[in-house]
């Protein structure tokens, strides 16, 4: 693997970073102000799309951007883990903003340019995650990513995004500075260095105690990736408006979680290590009891937003599984899985928005017969709890077919078992809201009012993302590969 | 080519320049000014010369007026010094452009006698910073005890009172330093540090030597409020007019433990058996981990921004103390680096203190709402001087808490890293909250129809807070070529990694 120097990965990062002095700029221009978001939305993915080429051939981009600790410096690398994470976080942000255009201005929201320009930053940190060469870098956008979501959180600045706002930083500042901190401070201490290397830089550095301290410090410390008992943050951010829900806490902010997770994992362990120790059942457990506990919690919430996000807590912990199976199957399927549940659990936040949008309900129990006034909004629905719940020809079916192979070859039965009965949980908490939107109500009722969607820049967000989990299922190649590539130690 | 003597100018513009603002400010108020930006300017850029001189021809000594040590005074410049002097003059001028304007809001009539005060108080600092002599040191420190007792108490209502409590712990603490100095006079029968150093190994007298070393301790813990002889420093520093606090609150601490470096390394020595005695050397930074700890828990009882500031100031202070008590190279250079950097960090949320104050009168924390919405720069600023207080990269704090966790992890000492991490969270805790209040609530007269106009502080309030803001993220990226090439030259012999 040989990496180039390039300013790629720094554009790709600055030009939304760059972004928010327009947007700031054009506050009495909303057309003008859209138009920036939109541009940097597209030209980021743009950006990512030019270096997918170099990394699918095997190559990479290195930047270093400071020297600030002795063998740590501030550093950008686009390898194949980062490029996939990018590639979709980036894809997915042109849609969020076409979806928050169509959002906003349908509920004529306060202080959208504040909105748009935090958005900007926290995509710009995003993909900071994903192209960190090392610990501190990836620490860096990291924290840069919570500050800047906080204003996103907190948009309706009532009483009750206070109260959330302060649930999520506690979560999220105090486990980044009080447990990732210190387990950082003490590898650089063991070792000289954070760089994520291939196999690790942590064996034969410490004693096994120490190093099962270490791997839980860094798994409760990111807190983004909400595995239990560090979740309660995540339902409590739904009071955020639903772009913010639907991108930041159904990909970014989630997925830059576990994201960053599996990089300690992967390069700073290294699976043989955590194999040798036996340390992958820390990780399993974790992951199997937040897993199971989520699904069953989700069944009891009529909030649609609260039920989604605990759906993705669940999710977000089969990635977490994946991984620590530590089988080249089950980690395939973890990494994939990033992807998979980003498309899906998009799809089902912007449905979500696009029923409040179109009908100011919140509530599932307020929702019968809805699905027969939206139908584009409940096909789409469907189609993402499908791809969540594992089904064919949707593209969650592929990284849950990997993740139940994983767990078969590393012969626990407990995880088959486990990742069995949450999908039937899955459908359990999805399917019932598309049955109640369909065919549950009074009929006369529902066609009486006629068609009544979202407006269209909220709809064709939700129907692409929505195609693109079926597209998924049948072209997963260029994501495979990358996965592949990824595991293959690049 | 710069003069040989250059340092000797940076330290005399100010003090010159002080009797020329007294006379001048008489005749016109316009002077005051330009004279003492100018003195300013001509010691930061001296002092710019002067570190870039040591850099590049390594430090050297100067007998001033050419008396001959250890009768004459000799002064030091070497790296740390020289950082020094750049630090105090570059901090003091940002101070002096935001003070000019806050002395015309506050103490009018009088803005020549407070930068009379306020140039000598600067000379004061900068003479400290060079000394090279125990007692020299002694009266430059009375100097700018007593330059500052005059500037605290020049402060609205209970200011008198402040100065008047500061006057006796000050005066106290100076009594420890200069008993300190006797015994070591007695045991030496010099005064030059180099000479001290040089003569002590050879003494047989250790109870006498510790004794002299402890005295010297408690009276610079004393200057530098080192919890639990803290008690002077909130007060003094929340009742000083705006001003002087924006100058004050960044240096003083600052300089007093550089002051601690060099009498521990300059006039004893980093193996001098005190130090390198586990039971004090432990017990010190154990201390310091309880002096973060409870000036944390303080500031989280005050109810004004200035105030919670002053404590938040305590804790930083046991930052430093523990970074070099913990005795090895890491901690060393996150004390070092911290002094700079807390320099900065305090510059930046003082003069952002200093703008709110200019606009809404208070800084109560009831006054700050809507601050967000009406001074959108100056709460920039703010933010970002809060961040790097919380320690989140790639804001300069984050940097050195760095060093300064790695050193106690390497040394061991988990109260240490205990006490760095809780104040970190703490440190959040108390700037959310404000930041919470400002971004929340709406402004108090904010009528709902009527957009709030934007009323953001004056230019001199402002730019050299977004200057010092700025400051921050620079000089937290650049802190690999910072460490590399100043401060491992400034650390005492035997730290440097």
């Amino acid at each position: 693997m040989s990496y180039q120097s390039s300013l790629l990965p720094l554009a790709a990062i600055g030009i939304s970073l760059l972004a928010t002095v327009p947007i700031l700029l054009s506050d009495r221009r909303p057309n003008l102000r859209e138009s920036w978001t939109l541009l940097a939305a597209v030209g980021k993915f743009c950006l990512v799309a030019a270096m997918l080429p170099a990394v699918l051939a095997g190559g990479g981009f290195v930047l270093t951007l400071a020297e600030v600790v002795p063998g740590v410096p501030i550093q950008l690398r686009v390898d194949a883990m980062g490029m996939f994470f990018a590639l979709v976080a980036s894809f997915l942000w042109i849609c969020t903003s076409l979806y928050s255009v169509g959002y906003m201005r349908a509920l004529k929201e306060h202080d959208q340019t504040r909105y748009f320009a935090s958005f900007a930053l926290a995509i710009a940190a995003t993909i900071g995650v994903a192209f960190a060469a090392n610990l501190l870098t990836l620490y860096l956008f990291y924290e840069m990513l919570s500050l800047s979501t906080y204003p996103l959180v907190t948009h309706e600045q009532n009483a009750e995004a206070r109260v959330s706002g302060r649930k999520y930083l506690t979560y999220i500042l105090g486990t980044s500075i009080g447990l990732v901190l210190p387990a950082m401070v003490i590898t650089y201490s063991l070792t000289g260095t954070l760089d994520f290397a291939a196999g690790g830089i942590l064996a034969g550095k410490a004693s096994p105690a120490t190093l099962a301290l270490l791997l839980v410090l860094f798994l409760l410390g990111f807190a983004k990736a909400a595995i239990m008992p560090m979740h309660g943050w995540l339902p409590a951010a739904m009071v955020a408006p639903t772009p913010v829900s639907s991108f930041l806490h159904g990909v970014a902010v989630v997925k830059v979680g576990v994201f960053s997770i599996l990089r300690v994992i992967f390069g700073i362990f290294g699976p043989a290590l955590l194999l040798d120790l036996d340390l992958g059942t820390v990780i399993t457990t974790l992951a199997s009891v937040t897993i199971m506990a989520a699904s069953l919690v989700a069944l009891t919430q009529d909030n649609l937003k609260r039920r989604l996000a605990y759906s993705t807590i669940g999710q977000l912990s089969y990635m977490v599984l994946g991984a620590g199976m530590l089988t080249a199957a089950g980690m395939t399927g973890g990494l994939l899985h990033i992807a998979m549940h980003a498309f899906g659990k998009i799809t089902l936040f912007f449905c979500a928005g696009a029923i409040y949008v179109a009908s100011h309900k919140k509530y599932i129990s307020e929702m019968d017969g809805l699905g027969r006034r939206m139908p584009v909004t409940y096909g789409a629905f469907l189609l993402g709890s499908l791809s969540i719940i594992g089904m064919p020809p949707l593209g969650g079916f592929i990284s849950k077919w990997h993740l139940l192979l994983g767990a078969i070859g590393a012969q626990q039965m407990v995880l088959v078992l486990v990742l069995l009965a949450s999908s039937l949980l899955n459908a359990a908490y999805f399917l019932p809201i598309v049955y109640r939107g369909f065919f549950a109500g009074p009929q006369e009722a529902g066609t009486a009012a006629g068609i009544q969607e979202a407006p269209l820049f909220c709809l064709i967000p939700l129907t692409i993302t929505a195609l693109a989990s079926v597209g998924l299922f049948f072209f997963p190649d260029v994501l495979l590969q990358l996965v592949r590539q990824a595991l293959a130690g690049g | 080519m710069s003069p040989p003597n250059l340092h000797l100018y940076v330290l005399a513009a100010p003090l010159l320049t002080a009797f020329a603002v007294n006379l001048l400010g008489r005749v016109s108020r316009a002077w005051i000014g330009p004279l003492a930006l100018g003195a300013l300017g001509f010691s930061t850029l001296g002092a710019l010369l002067t570190l870039l001189r040591v850099l590049r021809d390594g430090g050297y000594r100067y007998t001033v007026g050419n008396w001959q040590p250890p009768f004459g005074i000799e002064l030091v410049v070497d790296p740390l010094s020289a950082l020094m002097l750049l630090l105090v003059s570059a901090v003091a001028l940002l101070a002096t452009f935001s003070a000019l304007k806050s002395v015309v809001n506050e103490l009018p009539g009088q803005e020549h006698l407070f930068f009379t005060l306020y140039l000598i108080l600067i000379a004061g600092l900068l003479g400290l910073v060079l000394t090279g002599d125990a007692f020299n040191l002694y009266v430059l420190l009375e100097i700018t005890s007593i330059t500052t007792y005059g500037l605290i108490a020049m402060g609205k209502g209970r200011a008198a009172l402040s100065s008047f409590n500061y006057i006796i712990m000050g005066s106290i603490g100076a009594c420890f330093y200069l008993l300190g100095v006797g015994y070591l006079y007695i045991l030496t029968g010099t005064l030059n540090m180099a000479d001290i150093a040089r003569i002590l190994p050879g003494l047989a007298a250790p109870a006498a030597v510790a004794t002299a070393f402890a005295f010297l301790m408690v009276g610079l813990w004393v200057k530098m409020a080192f919890f639990p002889l803290h008690g002077w420093l909130p007060n003094a520093y929340s009742h000083a007019p705006t001003g002087a606090g924006v100058m004050i609150a960044p240096l003083m601490t600052k300089v007093t433990i550089y002051l601690m470096i060099r009498v521990m390394f300059s006039i004893f020595s980093p193996d001098y058996t005190f130090f390198a005695h586990p039971g004090v050397q432990a017990g010190i930074v154990w201390a310091a981990s309880l002096a973060i700890l409870c000036s944390s828990a303080l500031a989280l009882a005050q109810r004004n921004l200035r105030r919670m500031l002053t404590y938040i100031l305590l804790a930083e202070v046991g930052y430093m103390v523990g970074g070099v008590w913990l005795a090895n190279g890491s901690g060393m250079t996150g004390a070092v680096l911290h002094i700079v950097n807390d320099a900065l960090m305090t510059l930046c949320l003082f003069l952002a203190a200093a703008a709110i104050i200019y606009r809404t009168g208070s800084l109560d924390f009831d006054r700050l709402q809507g601050l967000y919405r009406r001074m959108p720069l100056t709460m920039a600023a703010f933010t970002v001087g809060a961040f790097s207080l919380i320690g989140v990269p790639p804001t300069c704090g984050f940097f050195s808490k760095w060093y300064l966790i790695l050193g106690a992890v390497e040394a061991g000492h988990w109260e240490f890293v205990a006490a760095l991490l809780a104040s970190s969270l703490i440190n959040a805790v108390l700037f959310f909250r404000i930041i919470e209040t400002a971004y929340f609530n709406p402004a108090p007269d904010a009528a709902d129809s009527v957009p709030l106009r934007s009323e953001e502080a004056p230019a001199l309030l402002l730019n050299p807070l977004l200057v010092t803001a700025v400051a921050l993220v620079a000089v937290g990226l650049g802190t690999g070529p910072l460490v590399e090439n100043v401060i491992r030259l400034a650390l005492p012999p035997g730290f440097a990694p």
